[in-house]
């Protein structure tokens, strides 16, 4: 019904080879960016934006990231807050330490920054693969961290190794609302999220993933090990790097190196797992699904144990919060292991064979 | 259809205007929790905020509110996660516009991530002996105040007591700073830098990596050096095993000294013997005898109230803690009431004017019945700390008793390292600080 594609037919390369082949998807892709851009800064409250809608779409990115490197090119990591954390000094000491650098540039070089560290950190990878590798990769997580406290000169000189970050100045306008921020968020997020769904299917993505699903046929049929696996560690610690320089800058405004600690890591991990291994918008579902349904059971729970006459504490809350959410993702795991990405895919190949379904 | 509707809508609109006139009538003067219950520092966390929220309550009985303004609060779990304690503060934002107490967190992170934002939205951020300490110059920091006393003055003040302690000399002697490897132990060190530069003893700084519960190797260290005195700053799990760890290599308890964050029950209760002698810096005392701490029970628990669960709670120094925070937060309203209006809600720029006002004198402590809860507190605008002063207890194995009078930090040589880092921030954000000799 919503999806039938009869009559859509394609006559160039250029439309068989469009990022969305399929008009519906066109269409729903232009209505959420437009809802994105202008509904939203319309409607949504601060808190939407500073509490919600900012740290969703960081975390995208940096699910993101984590996606491109463990989806697509299928090398575990558990160092996605450590690049994250690269990518926030980075940036911050970019802008600090150079004059007159725009701010866009600098996001850049703390993408860049993290970038070469995750070559580094991806060196390893041409030895040893999965379990080993992400072992390898939590080194990342705890190197970094130590040496964001032990050099101080990383964190300008500050005894407690806490940065603030500098002012939001692009074009000499200073951004200082929540809608501003997330507009600027929004935008990074959005370009970086369609120039991965364009890098995985150009030949870079072919060969990530001809590496992920066997990597000794891969070199078989003359794809390079190295280039490809360090290719993938250094876009994955690009987008993570620049996540992490939006983390400081339009989220939190002051970070620590403790901050980006290993259970953070675990958190983006998550995210993929439940939203999709290998998939763009799984980053995005899944993002969305770990960052929001905390907020929503805690919003909830008060409100439903009033409607029951429940005496519960913030504690309580909390703590079924938990349980429920580990049940939650125990049950969406078992229902589909796939991630959620998988569920709407199913969802839509079922509406494009309505009314026939098999 | 409609038409039957019709009553039953006038029904509720009726009471959903009286509602609400109802809710401008009785004043309420609201205070955002971002509180933390559960997670790695949880117990610490219940402690403080069942007392908060007990003299918030105690305070509602007893006199009704202040002038007649009912206190209330609503309170957001952070777990000490910084995100999530923005997300809270988010949260409670939009409640806290209309009136706002200071807002506490405990937590050094999510004060960090709030000061610029809570300045921007006008709310006041109280940090009692925690966060960006060189808030304590209120020319750059107008909202934030780390009020009573800072880790540096917490430090000095420690010193203090040791050189007194040693015939005022302190000349050649070896101190070990035991501290948590992270912006919490960190902050310290400039202040022992500057007072071994001064009192010319020699500083070992030995770091712990975090949670802290391996420390041999450091104790190890320490056993090497011999040194006269142990300064400690751990959290959590780390406090107990630096006790049990000391007693192993043989290091006397009675030359240990900790910090506030070292010295509740929670740390020395799991070490057992092992704590016994060891001291502790405070900036409030421990147990019942403290008149209002005895009062709250009564009345609060008397009346089913009371907000802790575990009632042998009461009376440890955070709890104590927790109420001398409220005691702090209801002074400020009081002080602002008396400048803007007396039986009206305040909001976050009033109580602002009134952290920075503050005169809680030993005189109007007594009044309270907070009698040694807290030391004397003046606060202006060039200083939102007010105090700077500590006291030191000891564990006798049963219960903390003082081992000291309050101790006075060394102001002349802590205040101008606060001074500069204030500037040099002001200097990287853009911020023209306020002439503080206009304030009134």
């Amino acid at each position: 019904m919503l999806y039938r594609e009869a009559g859509q037919f394609k006559t160039t390369y250029a439309a068989d080879q469009q990022l969305f082949p399929i008009r519906q998807d066109r269409i729903g892709v232009i209505t959420l960016l437009l809802v994105a851009f202008i509904g939203v800064p319309l409607f949504a409250s601060e808190y939407w934006f500073s509490a919600i809608l900012i740290p969703f779409l960081i975390f995208s990115l940096a699910a993101l990231g984590l996606n491109i490197l463990t989806g697509y090119a299928g090398q575990l990591s558990l160092g996605s807050a450590a690049f994250m954390a690269v990518g926030a000094y980075a940036a911050y000491n970019f802008q600090l330490r150079i004059e007159g650098i725009p701010l866009i540039v600098s996001f850049i070089c703390g993408g860049l920054t993290a970038a070469g560290v995750g070559i580094l950190f991806g060196l390893p990878s041409l030895r040893i693969k999965g379990f080993y590798l992400a072992v390898a990769t939590l080194a990342a997580q705890f190197f970094i961290v130590w040496c964001l406290t032990k050099f101080p000169w990383l964190s300008n000189n500050s005894s407690s190794g806490v940065i603030s970050t500098q002012k939001l100045i692009i074009f000499g306008h200073e951004l200082t609302t929540p809608t501003e921020k997330y507009l600027l968020v929004l935008s990074i997020v959005v370009f970086l999220a369609l120039a991965a769904k364009n890098m995985v299917r150009s030949t870079t993505g072919r060969a990530w993933m001809a590496v992920r699903d066997m990597d000794v046929a891969a070199s078989v049929i003359g794809i390079r090990l190295m280039p490809t696996k360090l290719l993938a560690f250094a876009v994955s610690s690009f987008y993570c790097g620049v996540a992490g320089a939006l983390y400081a800058f339009c989220y939190l405004g002051s970070v620590e190196p403790d901050g980006f600690s290993l259970e953070m890591s675990f958190k983006i991990l998550f995210m993929i797992i439940i939203g999709g291994v290998g998939s763009i918008m799984g980053s995005f579902l899944g993002a969305a699904f770990i960052l929001l349904l905390p907020v929503f059971l805690d919003i909830a729970l008060p409100f439903l144990a009033g409607l029951f006459g429940l005496p519960f504490s913030s504690a309580t809350v909390s703590h079924i919060q938990i349980t429920v959410f580990g049940a939650l993702i125990m049950f969406f795991l078992i229902v589909e292991p796939h991630g959620l990405a998988r569920l709407w895919q199913i969802a839509k190949e079922k509406l494009r064979l309505w009314p026939f379904p098999h | 259809m409609i038409k039957s509707f019709k009553p039953a809508l006038t029904a509720i609109a009726v009471s959903l205007a009286m509602l609400s006139q109802s809710a401008v009538a009785a004043e309420e003067q609201f205070f955002p929790t971002i509180s933390y219950r559960v997670g790695p520092y949880g117990a610490n966390g219940q402690s403080f905020y069942g007392g908060f929220v007990d003299y918030l309550n105690y305070i509602n009985i007893k006199e009704k509110g202040v002038n007649g303004v009912q206190l209330t609060s609503e309170e957001c779990e952070t777990e000490y996660n910084n995100a999530k304690g923005v997300e809270c503060y988010e949260r409670l934002k939009s409640k806290a516009k209309v009136s706002s107490g200071p807002i506490h967190t405990m937590s050094t992170g999510i004060s960090y991530a709030l000061i610029e934002k809570s300045a921007q939205d006008k709310l006041p951020l109280a940090m009692m002996g925690y966060g960006r300490t060189d808030a304590v110059d209120g020319s750059v920091f107008p909202y934030a105040f780390p009020l009573v006393t800072t880790y540096q003055m917490q430090a000095s003040a420690i010193v203090k007591f040791i050189k007194e302690k040693n015939g005022g000399n302190l000349a050649g002697k070896k101190i070990v700073y035991l501290y948590h490897d992270s912006a919490y132990g960190k902050e310290a060190i400039v202040a022992l830098q500057a007072e071994a530069g001064l009192n010319k003893f020699d500083l070992v700084q030995i770091p712990v990596a975090h949670p802290g519960n391996e420390q041999g190797a450091q104790w190890l260290k320490i056993r090497q050096e011999k040194p006269d005195y142990v300064i400690f700053w751990g959290w959590g799990v780390m406090n107990q095993t630096a006790l049990k760890a000391a007693q192993k290599v043989g290091y006397p308890r009675e030359k240990m000294i900790g910090s506030w964050w070292t010295g509740s029950e929670e740390d020395v209760v799991p070490a057992g013997d092992a704590a016994k002698g060891y001291m502790a810096a405070t900036w409030n005392v421990a147990g019942k005898d403290v008149p209002v701490i005895a009062d709250i029970e009564k009345v609060v628990y008397g009346a089913g109230k009371g907000n802790l669960q575990d009632k042998a709670k009461i009376g440890t120094i955070l709890y104590n803690r927790g109420v001398s925070a409220a005691v702090l937060s209801v002074e400020s309203i009081r002080k602002a009431q008396e400048k803007y209006g007396k039986g009206k809600a305040m909001t976050g720029e009033q109580v602002r004017w009134a952290l920075e006002n503050l005169n809680i004198t030993e005189a109007r402590l007594k009044t309270l019945g907070a009698t040694n809860l807290l030391p004397e507190i003046k606060t202006s605008c060039d200083n939102h700390e007010g105090s700077g002063k500590v006291k030191i207890q000891q564990w006798d194995g049963a219960k903390w008793v003082s081992a000291s009078d309050w101790i006075e930090g060394n102001k002349a040589l802590i205040h101008p390292l606060f001074q500069a880092s204030a500037k040099q921030y002001a200097k990287e954000k853009g911020i023209t600080p306020r002439d503080c000799s206009k304030e009134k």
